[in-house]
């Protein structure tokens, strides 16, 4: 461990500083650099050898020189202190206090980064989590331990999504509820605090710890914020036996700083000029979701982001979507049209849909309801295109049921109240009623035994608003 | 002395290498990290680590192993998961927790247990290179065959049977220069091909239990498949689906720098799953290698060719094995990361300019083959790749080099798999290079009017679409689409149909569609036609187990002949 301090910056380059005369920093040390006016900054070795280290900081260059600042070593790659202190606390993006509360100290310090989770000691993530909304529990289920991200656009409402689930959700049968682990990375203050608030009212703010990072805050810090949250997440969840819920939002502010770094180290860019290793850096991030083998705690991962131009192919949902567990993908036309959540369930997927729905977790006929609503929906769909060029009157009769069916999905079904939570029953029972119209021979996906057992039978008007 | 000079990520540069050779193996600073030599100029070296390198500084010592990246090959492959450098990851947990440790060294097979060696020559027999000896039961369904060593020729002087552990000597060969000892184990280099005599043409189908494969797309046994699709569309169910089902008798499944919970439910269900011939647990025949998105990178590029190499083991066996790789674009991207720290001149989308040399390297490996052997022995290994293509783009280099050398194109959609038409292969832009020349096995061995339904199905298909933006087709287009092509994995019966299946479900869904053609064509309205019984009936044959199909199919036939027969006389009346 070198205590000295080095004066001997040689070049500053964007978020970089390369540091002269120091022949054994660790890769991935942490470093103190200190400002001729005394300010502190935390950076990161990204590169060592004999004589040279470049660092990067955690913060703004502005105010950096090649002369009077002085760099210290730590000797230690990066850490969090973890204790329980930590629940309803604020903190920044670097995990210093925010409130005006004490300095988390602890002798429990985790690594930031850490290594992976052995595939080995996975357990199949299969919980169902009600979330009391019909687009995701209906259609694109999530259970304890998934990574499901929400794909939005600029000025869709994501955030009221993400904190509908927050508040809403539950595991049925048990009173465990879940603590959440909010990460704000480069969002607005106005999002920020919104966020706060419905913490705030839903009585959930004791059990929230929150990494805020805000738009004005320097874009640096965004490397660590959302490990910090994890590491977080992780000490509740295994050590704590808690079941975490992170919200990490919004994460094209995280992979642009993290272009920003590459581009400050010169690297050959990859698509759209963001680096060849964006996936594996994401999926250090989203990997950490998940269940262990003997372990009562889970990680349960949200995270949001903003599609650049709304194209779902750009690399930030593309890589994204590539390591997730499935993605809510929020749509344009939906909000135009007024439904609200705008989730589009076909573009929508929750790959551990089947671990945690059927018989004995949510009802047996979920699956093949869920396919039929997904393919009429899709016919529904197809048959609106066609209708806008020939006009409805020539669309066939099962095509204007189709039709028919399409518009009440979304109206009746993905549309739902802020405050509106379902049970799984009310969501599949709403299901059954759109499609009370097809003739069995309209229903493939579904086996008469189920449609004979749940399709037909009356449903209470009460049942259905 | 070597030592540690720079750090950068996965790639670390040595100095004080006098000696070493590319491809060395050396284990790297005071954790003892595993890590492989790549780049050589004097004793300068440059090293890419299989572990992550936090931690590591300047002037730590490096020691070389002198030997290339090899693994162990014997008794106890079968039923493993590996990390992509074959450290058995369940041993690995016990003895560094539930997250991956560093450093670790680890037998990849158990040092400890006693395989009973049954010996198959007797002493004084002349034997030479790839000749069974002996065999040891694996597990109930494998009997682990014991082989002369490569370049051996001579006699046996000794040779017990007996229990011995994978390290004991179960036999002795004289040379003419020397005396070989032969265990149940033994090791070779992941990056060379294990060799064979000859390579032969392909014949069979490897049958696989989905329909649109099996019917329209076959892959052959020793055949190579591409599986390129963008995210959500279906590359690791399809995957997955073919490690269950296909009816190979040795599997190998890499997971490639994909999710950790998709090996995690492999390794559930496996277990629990059996085998529709056998009835034995599917993991019995089943290898897993598993180096997950958020393992280090470089040991992503090392897992497919250890993966191969323990497939091709089991080819020189003499058994079928297919191997899975999900996905070979996240091995092309670790060789892009590396060929990136490494400054190499960038090819096409910053990949190295090797990556086309290197894919059709890989799936060389695969094919129908004379192993050596005295005997002419043979075996296959048959490849299926998946391919990530960036915004699910199929223009990209990954897929372009792949298709080029891969003979079956199974292309993902994500239209279909929007609309949840699973397995959303589209059936107009596939394509098997095998195809025609399986058709003489499945006359044979199916039916002789195999080819010419198929034909016949395609057809309809490809008429579909030529209509598609101005009426949908009638009854016949989408009976083909709905109760043939679509099959749901989760659904225990559909998840698998036999081939006998398939051929009577396409025969009836086609009869069906003729007598409706017909119908409508004599003035009848396909309204009526949606209502009739056997229409309903049809819907429920892929959910009709094997062993009742048979009635329902003679259930369908009858009532479809008369139900027609009445509409029609209905409407001459
Ligand atoms: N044959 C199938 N049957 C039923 N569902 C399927 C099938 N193939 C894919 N799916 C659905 O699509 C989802 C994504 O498939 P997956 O193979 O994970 O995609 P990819 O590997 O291409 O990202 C699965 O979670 C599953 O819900
Ligand atoms: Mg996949």
């Amino acid at each position: 461990m070198s205590t000295i301090s080095f004066k001997t910056l040689s070049k500053i380059a964007g978020p970089l500083i390369f540091v002269e005369g120091v022949d054994n920093a660790a890769y991935g040390e942490m470093v103190e650099i200190k400002l001729e006016d005394g300010q502190r900054r935390e950076g990161q070795v990204l590169d060592t050898r004999k004589g040279l280290a470049v660092v990067q900081v955690f913060g703004p260059t502005l105010g950096l020189g090649t002369t009077g600042t002085s760099t210290r070593f730590l000797g230690h790659t990066a850490t969090l202190a973890v204790s329980d202190e930590m629940l309803g606390r604020v903190f920044d993006g670097l995990g210093n206090p925010r409130d005006n509360g004490p300095k988390i100290v602890s002798k429990q310090k985790f690594d930031l980064v850490g290594s992976g989770i052995n595939p080995y000691s996975r357990e199949q993530p299969s919980e169902f989590i009600q979330t009391g909304m019909s687009n995701i529990d209906g259609m694109n289920t999530l259970v304890r331990g998934q990574k499901l991200p929400i794909f939005s656009g600029a000025g869709l409402p994501h955030n009221m999504l993400a904190s509908q689930i927050a508040r809403q959700a539950k595991v049925r049968g048990t009173s465990e509820s879940f603590s959440v682990v909010f990460a704000a990375i480069g969002i607005t203050s106005e999002e920020a605090n919104f966020f706060v608030k419905q913490f705030e009212e839903s009585g959930a703010l004791g059990r929230t710890v929150l990494f805020l990072n805000l738009s004005s805050d320097p874009s640096m810090e965004r490397i660590l914020t959302p490990r910090l949250a994890l590491t977080t997440a992780e000490f509740l969840a295994y050590e704590r036996d808690m079941h975490v819920l992170v919200i990490l939002t919004d994460m094209t502010n995280y992979c642009e700083a993290l272009r920003e770094i590459a581009a400050a180290r010169e690297e050959v860019p990859g698509r759209r000029g963001y680096p060849g290793y964006m996936y594996t850096d994401l999926a250090s991030i989203y990997e950490r979701a998940g269940r262990i083998k003997g372990r009562k705690g889970s990680v349960t991962q949200i995270p949001i982001l903003t599609m650049p131009a709304d194209d779902i192919t750009h690399p930030i949902p593309d890589l994204t979507g590539y390591i997730t567990e499935g993605q809510i993908v929020l749509s344009r036309d939906l909000q135009r049209a007024d439904i609200h959540p705008p989730a589009d369930v076909l573009t929508s997927l929750s790959r551990l849909m089947n671990q945690g729905i059927g018989k004995g977790r949510t009802r047996e006929d979920h699956r093949s309801l869920a396919d039929q609503l997904y393919s009429t929906y899709a016919q529904g769909k197809d048959a609106r295109a066609l209708a806008a060029i020939v006009g409805e009157e020539a669309l066939s009769e099962l095509d204007r049921k189709f039709l028919r069916i399409a518009n009440n999905f979304e109206r009746k079904f993905v549309n739902q109240g802020f405050d509106e939570d379902r049970s799984i029953e009310e969501t599949l029972n709403i299901g059954w009623e759109l499609l009370a119209e097809l003739s069995d021979a309209d229903m493939k996906r579904i086996k008469p035994e189920l449609i004979e057992k749940y399709g037909r039978k009356k449903i209470s008007p009460k049942e259905v608003e | 002395m070597a030592v540690v000079a720079r750090i950068s990520g996965p790639v670390v540069v040595a100095t004080g290498l006098e000696g070493a050779q590319m491809y060395d193996v050396v284990r790297l600073g005071e954790m003892g990290l595993v890590g492989e030599i790549i780049r050589l100029e004097g004793d300068k070296g440059t090293i890419q680590v299989y572990e992550d390198t936090t931690g590591v500084r300047p002037g730590e010592k490096i020691v070389n192993t002198k030997r290339p990246l090899s693994i162990q090959l014997g008794p106890g492959l079968l039923t493993s998961i590996y990390d992509g450098i074959q450290r058995p990851l369940n041993i690995l947990r016990e003895e560094s927790g539930d997250f991956i440790g560093r450093g670790k060294i680890i037998p990849a097979l158990d040092q400890n247990k006693k395989w009973d060696f049954i010996p198959t020559s007797k002493k004084g027999d002349e034997v030479q290179q790839g000749q069974f000896i002996g065999e040891v039961q694996e597990t109930p369904l494998i009997k682990h065959k014991i082989m002369v060593p490569h370049s051996v020729k001579g006699q046996l002087e000794s040779i017990t049977e007996g229990k011995f552990n994978i390290n004991e000597i179960v036999a002795t060969v004289t040379t003419q220069s020397s005396k070989v000892e032969i265990g149940l184990s033994s090791w070779w280099t992941v990056r060379t091909p294990r060799p064979v005599l000859r390579k032969l043409p392909p014949e069979s189908p490897l049958l696989t239990g989905q329909r649109v494969l099996d019917t329209f797309f076959p892959v052959a046994k020793g055949g190579t498949a591409a599986i390129p699709g963008p995210f959500g569309s279906g590359k690791t169910v399809t995957q997955q689906q073919l490690a269950k089902w296909a009816d190979s008798e040795v599997i190998v499944y890499v997971g490639c720098g994909e999710r950790g919970n998709e090996m995690t439910e492999v390794l559930t269900t496996f277990p629990e799953l059996e085998d529709p011939k056998s009835k034995r647990p599917l993991m019995e025949r089943t290898m897993l290698v598993a180096n997950t998105s958020n393992m280090p990178v470089a040991a992503r590029e090392a897992s497919i060719y250890t993966g191969i190499t323990m497939g091709e083991y089991y080819r020189d066996m003499g058994y079928g094995v297919a191997l899975m790789a999900d996905s070979t674009s996240r091995w092309a991207e670790a060789l892009r990361e590396i060929s990136g720290r490494l400054e190499e001149m960038p090819g096409e989308e910053g990949y190295p300019a090797y990556l086309g040399r290197r894919l059709a390297e890989f799936y060389e490996r695969g094919g129908k083959a004379i192993v050596i052997s005295p005997e002419e022995r043979v075996g296959s290994l048959t490849l299926v790749g998946a391919v990530s293509p960036p915004g699910g783009d199929f223009s990209e280099p990954v897929s372009q080099n792949t298709l080029r050398v891969t003979r079956v194109f199974w292309a993902l959609d994500a239209s279909l798999a929007s609309r949840r038409h699973f397995p959303s292969i589209n059936w107009l832009t596939s394509y098997s290079l095998y195809a025609d020349d399986m058709g003489e096995w499945y006359s044979k061995e199916v039916s002789p009017d195999w080819i010419s339904l198929r034909k016949e199905a395609l057809e309809i298909l490809q008429r579909e679409s030529e209509l598609e933006e101005i009426v949908q087709l009638v009854g016949y287009a989408r009976s083909l689409r709905e109760d043939y092509l679509q099959q749901s994995a989760y659904d225990d019966v559909d998840t698998y149909t036999s081939i006998k299946k398939q051929f009577n479900m396409l025969s009836v869904i086609l009869e069906f569609g003729k007598l409706e053609a017909d119908a409508i064509k004599k003035g009848i309205r396909s309204s009526q036609i949606g209502g009739l019984e056997s229409r309903k009936l049809i819907s429920k044959m892929k959910w009709t187990p094997e062993n009742q199909i048979d009635k329902l199919l003679h259930e369908i036939r009858t009532s479809m002949r008369q139900e027609f027969e009445g509409l029609l006389i209905k409407v001459s009346q």
